[in-house]
């Protein structure tokens, strides 16, 4: 029973047509008339489901205008829902009014697609900067990707705040540390932040393009570098999407090692980022002491794995990798010192005042605002959102539910302290599933072929990375070759969250709040 | 506050020296190195760090060259946040055309004489991304470079090692 579905076909009818392209078929996409678009946004929200996304197709190439898609999730399902524009009067209604982060998905899909939004208050490019020419569409596919673009003269509009004592503090792109390329721009009385205006686009790659000109196999090596980061999990939502366009099955084993890669991402960066939000209130002694553990770890998969992030080892059909009795007694050693030597420093954390007194009530995301986001990952969890796709949309193991039983930490006090503590918890269910992982890994082969994907069909993927929830929507052409590659990282939605949660404190501390949100520029920019 | 000293005195000193597959090069690298640093940077070698468009991978490698493994200051080498303070840029890329004219103005803005050193391999010729309507490629594109380290990303060993030869 697909509630999501059924709510939409109860108010639309017969107006509401299911896409029989749409790959898994566990993933349903209805597509409506173009001027009830917003109205399908309306039923989705009273039917209390989240936007996931928004993106456009140009579909021109399969004898159709654009597609405009918005996905919806509802506890474990998620909809499609799709609307068809026409080339020579490109426009949609935007969601906007109902879903906050419609906003930055209608920027991205006037800017790179040129269709627009109407209804949209804010029409200022996104991601495409000022001095880019105004028709250049990258997304479209007349435009053409080798092309060397001049520049022209404009000018971004920034949010403005005037008054007495209120003062601008503009940072970036460049930025203090050793971090990616983005401008905040803050306004200011004193010390209190009253406004953040993000603006990225910097490391603007022109990521979605490139998969279009790549062969199949060859997009696993491009995803893996979507966000250097979260290279395993991304690499595994693009496989994910190509194997449920082309029906294959993964061997058992493959799915098992996929998933100790995927916990393996999240510890290491957990525990790096646990060590940054804590040297960010100046006590490096927690940073130093977890960035040895990390490259612990680390230095295990280059010894196993032939890489320290486990970079191309997913490939579409399986693994590229496997792990011996030897392997899988260093990784339960090395799990056992981690967890001995974590617990000591929780401890420390824990019983430190000076902490509890910066990182507690700092930059609060409230369960409600998080909700009007749409926020994902450990920035939905630490915000009362209980979100998690390996729970909602699970791969094997993970959909061994009574054998894993995952303990998903949910916190309600949305403030920088959630976030840490949030992934302080990931860290210690992370370490009990490599343990169970291991002891039960059924045998099995590494990969099966990947059949090339039948023309014009479409495949979906979610994946919980360590950040949180990875999309991956893929579409194929007249031949068969890669017309779409959708990349929804979950820094899409998640840089607003911070954008609201540094409201109000004092302008030192949005280090801080950065910190525990820390998003990603790359996965962001594409 | 004890179980913080009970922790800092039971880890001792973490800090290696560099790998096996260096240490050779090292042996000699190692002392001409210090003795550079020592001369040519009196006893500092400051380092700013410009991400023109990387995907983050070589940013996590170069913090690793911060952990106490690595502990690059042992070299005499640290990161700065202003490049008016930098006689090194370290790179990594490609560049985007995004990027372009922010890593024109921290490279006007680095006092000369300066080093510039592509890291990764999309800094040193575009790697994946390559050259498009959004990339402009290696970082020899848009500035000048002494030299490049390669790896996706480089591991914090070759990163020290780049940086070694650099300036030795």
């Amino acid at each position: 029973m697909n509630m999501l579905k059924e709510a939409i076909i109860s108010v639309f009818g017969s107006e509401a047509k299911l896409a029989e392209s749409q790959r898994p078929a566990s993933v349903a996409t209805c597509v409506v008339p173009r001027d009830r678009f917003s109205e399908a946004a309306k039923v989705m929200k009273k039917a209390y489901a989240l936007l996931v996304a928004e993106w456009a197709a140009d579909e021109s190439a399969l004898g159709r205008g654009y597609g405009v898609f918005a996905c919806y999730r509802w506890g474990s399902e998620y909809l499609i829902v799709k609307t068809e524009v026409p080339s020579d009067d490109p426009w949609f209604p935007s969601l906007s009014k109902r879903f906050v982060p419609a906003f930055r998905f209608e920027r991205q899909i006037m800017s790179l697609m040129g269709i627009t939004a109407t209804g949209n208050p804010d029409v200022r490019p996104w991601i495409k900067f000022e001095d880019w020419p105004e028709d250049a569409w990258p997304l479209r596919k007349s435009f053409d990707a080798a092309q060397q673009m001049p520049r022209v003269a404009g000018e971004y509009a920034w949010a403005r705040a005037e008054g007495e004592g209120v003062y601008e503090i503009p940072v970036g792109p460049v930025h203090a540390g050793i971090i990616e390329p983005g401008h905040f721009r803050f306004q200011a009385i004193g010390e209190d932040v009253i406004n953040l205006e993000e603006r990225l686009g910097y490391v603007h790659k022109g990521i979605e393009k490139k998969f279009e000109s790549l062969a199949w196999q060859d997009g696993a090596k491009l995803a893996g570098r979507v966000s250097g980061d979260t290279t395993v999990a991304h690499a595994l939502a693009y496989c994910m999407a190509v194997e449920s366009m082309t029906g294959c099955r993964v061997p058992e084993r493959a799915h098992w090692l996929r998933a100790l890669f995927l916990e393996r991402e999240r510890i290491a960066n957990h525990l790096g980022d646990i060590g940054a939000i804590c040297n960010d209130a100046a006590f490096a002694f927690m940073l130093y002491q977890l960035s040895r553990l990390k490259e612990m770890l680390l230095r295990t998969n280059l010894r196993l794995f032939g890489h320290r992030f486990i970079m191309d080892r997913i490939i579409p059909g399986g693994v590229t990798v496997n792990i011996d009795p030897a392997g899988k007694r260093k990784i339960l050693a090395e799990m056992d010192l981690l967890a001995r030597d974590f617990e000591k420093l929780v401890t420390i954390y824990d019983e430190n005042s000076s902490l509890d007194d910066r990182l507690r009530d700092t930059g609060i995301l409230k369960p409600a605002t998080a909700r009007e986001l749409c926020v994902v990952g450990i920035v939905a969890r630490a915000s009362g959102l209980n979100l998690d796709c390996r729970i909602s949309h699970p791969f094997p193991p993970y959909d061994r539910h009574d054998w894993m039983e995952l303990d998903v930490p949910v916190l309600i006090s949305g403030d920088v302290h959630a976030r840490a503590w949030v992934r302080i918890h990931e860290v210690r269910e992370s370490v009990r599933i490599i343990r169970k992982i291991l002891e039960d890994m059924p045998d099995s082969g590494l990969s099966v072929p990947v059949a090339r994907p039948s023309p014009d069909i479409s495949g979906f993927a979610a994946v919980e990375g360590w950040r949180g929830e990875i999309i991956y929507w893929l579409q194929s052409g007249h031949a068969g070759e890669i017309s779409r590659c959708v990349v929804r990282d979950p820094s899409s939605v998640n840089w607003l969250g911070l954008e609201l949660a540094v409201l109000g404190n004092i302008v030192p501390d949005f280090p801080l709040c950065n910190k525990s949100f820390n998003q990603s520029y790359s996965g962001h920019d594409l | 506050m004890i179980r913080i000293l009970r922790q800092i005195f039971r880890t001792g000193i973490v800090t290696e020296p560099l790998q096996a597959e260096v240490a050779e090069e090292i042996k000699e690298v190692g002392a001409r190195l210090e003795e550079a640093i020592r001369q040519r940077f009196r006893r500092s070698l400051t380092i700013r760090q410009v991400d023109a468009g990387s995907c983050n991978g070589c940013e996590l490698e170069i913090h690793a060259m911060n952990n106490p493994i690595y502990n690059c200051e042992r070299f005499g080498m640290h990161f700065t946040a202003s490049p008016r303070f930098a006689d090194m840029l370290l790179v990594s890329g490609p560049v985007a055309r995004n990027m372009e004219i922010a890593l024109r103005r921290t490279y006007d803005a680095t006092p000369s004489p300066k080093l510039v050193i592509a890291v990764g391999d999309c800094g040193c010729n575009g790697g994946i991304f390559g050259e498009s309507y959004a990339s402009l490629g290696g970082i020899d594109r848009v500035i000048p470079v002494d030299a490049y380290i390669p790896g996706c990303p480089p591991s914090p060993t070759a990163l020290l090692k780049g940086i070694l030869k650099a300036v030795g």
